[in-house]
């Protein structure tokens, strides 16, 4: 038996590489990026080859990687981490024939775009969760951070929360950085110690949903659905979901058809999902948890609709009125009700 | 070398790979690939640097039986205590600002390193412990810092100062254009054939591997004790203070809170790997270096996963020193007479 030969010869597979910040197994951020790869490996089968590299740390070792990555003929390269913004732009300026597609950073080249998902959106559901259910009415939150895209998931999330359970109170610990299961779990301990009976986090390792579950408190998976490692603690979840837009930029690549762009997808577009909602929560917070999700899909809800305050007082937003993404992208104050201040 | 190419290949194997091609990735690639080794070549160089340097300070210390394993926390402290003086005198541009930093580093440095040899001096404290708490005060010290007053205006409430790149007089260069090769390359280089100078020719080297091997006869021969300590933390703490501020007037371009990236520790490896000796620290960095790079390129290139690495390179230390014994020690195992030494002794 003779195999036939395609017609037209294939072209050399396209090397896609993918830098990421932590180990894939951290089963969270870096994890669901690496889903994304092995999405984009199953969509587009023999045209493509992927390759990764796995905690890279941000800063002169991520730029090695990136151009040790473009010069052995990665013609597409995914950097996922906010710190690797610079040595992004650096690299994409010194191959100018690579497409770079940098996650969650704001600069960006001719050959260099950026991505990114309203993960407020995603707090905004969960938060409403979290005030349902906390009884002690203090909910711990685990910042990264004090980037704007942190600060935003946590008033995004009080806000929610605090519409409907005027007493709730949020106790937030800043742990500067994005993966360290210790830190996190003494974290998730701290804010125990201080009353919270529900966690939320914006790290990536699952250690305080193992904290929770040890606890016996309530706890939200973050970037990844995380429910084996809290199955009774586990609310939901607010999964990232990379793979269409990752299949969708890397056939872009193939077909000669990319082009420089910022993307913001949200719960609409598919790119944060919700997970499954746990028996814990009575059916009327699952049903008024729904109705939120499909009335951010539809539109005709959004995550920051005022009247809002700061946390000074001021007015932010008036009756009716939305906020626009550019305050949104470089939000750097938390809304009225909030304690404490943002590490400045 | 060879045991540890056959028990990671070993390792490689089981993990599906095949172990001549990981090893060849690791080793030769960052030297001999088509694609990528004109530009990992002189990076294998950029990533010794810093290596080598704090290696070669400790090593005296090494030698005189003073144990600084601080040096992660002296780097630390020189490269903030330069960028400091550069960010203070931000925007200006001076031909001096550079050297100037470089300066301030070296002090940084220094100060964290006498804290444990005085204390050593004054309260008999153990300088082990004291300089290896300075570390975790000096993360902390610039954790406090880049999310305070060092913290850039223009970085999104994101904990790092601003870049060192941005002005040229801050900025540590490469020297050799598309080669990475900043200062410090040259440095390391210079400050190699200068310690072997000091141990073969100058007093100094003398005094301390005396200091080290026969303390009772180093004071009859006139030695202070103490001013031993001072100079051996002295040495290291300005060298790793320089180191750090190189690297991050160079390769890492801005202070952060994941700057420390853990050369301080692994200097204290690579200076047992190349045996305290100026030219054998040379090698062990450069090998160091050739692991780090051959790793990542192992990573893309054929899928190694980042632990494995890890491992492989905890494989290679682990065979070169328990060689290192076997090679100078004749192992006996004597249960007759108790008086003798057991297990080791010289051969």
């Amino acid at each position: 038996m003779a195999f036939t030969l395609p017609i037209e010869v294939a072209a050399e597979p396209l090397k896609v590489g993918f830098v990421y910040v932590g180990p894939i197994g951290d089963y969270g951020w870096t994890h669901e990026h690496d889903i994304g790869r092995q999405a984009v490996e199953e969509a587009l089968g023999d045209k493509v080859e992927t390759s990764y590299a796995e905690s890279v740390p941000e800063g002169a070792d991520a730029e090695r990687v990136m151009t040790q990555m473009a010069l052995s003929g990665h013609k597409l390269i995914y950097t996922t981490s906010f710190g690797y913004m610079d040595p992004t732009i650096n690299v994409a300026e010194k191959f100018p024939n690579v497409k770079f597609e940098h996650a969650t950073g704001f600069k960006r080249a001719p050959n260099v775009s950026t991505y990114s998902a309203r993960f407020y959106e995603g707090r905004t559901v969960i938060g409403h969760i979290a005030g349902h259910m906390t009884e002690t009415n203090v909910v711990g939150y685990i910042a990264s951070f004090p980037i704007p895209e942190v600060v935003r998931g946590i008033n995004s999330a009080y806000l929610a929360a605090k519409k409907v359970n005027p007493d709730v109170e949020f106790k937030i610990v800043w742990v500067f950085t994005w993966f360290d299961p210790a830190k996190e779990a003494d974290a998730a301990r701290a804010l125990i110690d201080q009353g919270a009976d529900v966690i939320m986090q914006h790290t990536d390792s699952p250690a305080a949903m193992t904290i929770a579950e040890e606890s016996g408190i309530y706890a939200f998976g973050q970037a990844s659905d995380m429910a084996q490692f809290g199955p009774t603690a586990r609310l939901s979840s607010i999964i990232d979901d990379w793979s269409p837009y990752y299949i969708e930029r890397t056939k872009a690549v193939i077909d000669g058809t990319w082009e420089m762009t910022d993307t913001w997808h949200g719960i609409k577009e598919g790119m944060v999902a919700i997970g499954a909602f746990s028996d814990r929560i009575p059916a009327d917070v699952q049903a008024s948890a729904t109705a939120i999700k499909e009335a951010i899909v539809a539109g005709t809800m959004h995550s920051f609709e005022g009247p809002i305050n700061r946390q000074d007082g001021t007015v932010w937003l008036k009756e009716g009125e939305r906020a626009d993404d550019g305050v949104l992208l470089g939000m750097n104050f938390y809304v009225e009700g909030i304690e404490g201040d943002i590490p400045q | 070398m060879i045991l540890t190419v056959i028990a990671g290949g070993t390792l490689f194997t089981l993990m599906g790979k095949n172990p001549l091609e990981a090893i060849r990735v690791i080793f030769l690639d960052p030297i001999f690939n088509d694609t990528v080794a004109s530009y990992t070549r002189p990076q294998i160089l950029v990533k010794a640097a810093p290596l080598v340097m704090i290696a070669l300070g400790l090593s005296y210390g090494f030698r005189a039986n003073i144990w600084n394993i601080g040096a992660e926390g002296q780097y630390i402290i020189g490269a903030l205590a330069g960028a400091s003086v550069g960010l203070a005198l931000y925007p200006s541009e001076a031909f001096w600002l550079l050297p100037l930093m470089g300066l301030a580093g070296i002090v940084g440095g220094l100060v964290w390193a006498l804290i444990p040899a005085l204390l050593k001096i004054y309260f008999r404290t153990n300088e082990i412990l004291v300089s290896l708490m300075l570390v975790y005060v000096a993360i902390n010290l610039l954790s406090g810092l880049v999310t305070g007053i060092l913290r850039s205006p223009i970085g999104f409430n994101f904990p790092e100062s601003r870049s060192f790149h941005a002005l040229a007089s801050t900025h540590n260069d490469e020297l050799i254009a598309g080669t990475g090769m900043h200062f410090g390359v040259f440095f390391m280089l210079g400050l190699v054939i200068f310690c072997y100078w000091i141990l073969k020719r100058h007093i100094f080297g003398f005094q301390v591997t005396l200091s080290g091997q026969a303390p009772r006869a180093a004071k009859f021969a006139g030695i202070n004790p103490n001013l031993m300590i001072v100079l051996c933390l002295g040495i290291s703490g300005s060298l790793a203070g320089l180191a750090g501020l190189l690297e991050v007037t160079g390769p890492a371009g801005k202070l952060t809170t994941t700057f420390p990236v853990g050369y301080g520790f692994t200097a204290i490896i690579v200076a047992f790997l190349g045996r305290l000796h100026p030219l054998g620290i040379l090698l062990a960095g450069l090998l160091m270096a050739i692991t780090y790079i051959g790793g990542e390129l192992a990573q893309f290139m054929i899928g190694l996963p980042a632990a494995a690495i890890l491992v492989f390179q905890g494989m290679l230390l682990f065979f070169l020193l328990a060689t290192d014994i076997l090679v100078n020690f004749r192992m006996r195992w004597n249960t007759q007479s108790k008086n003798r030494s057991r297990i080791a002794r010289p051969s």
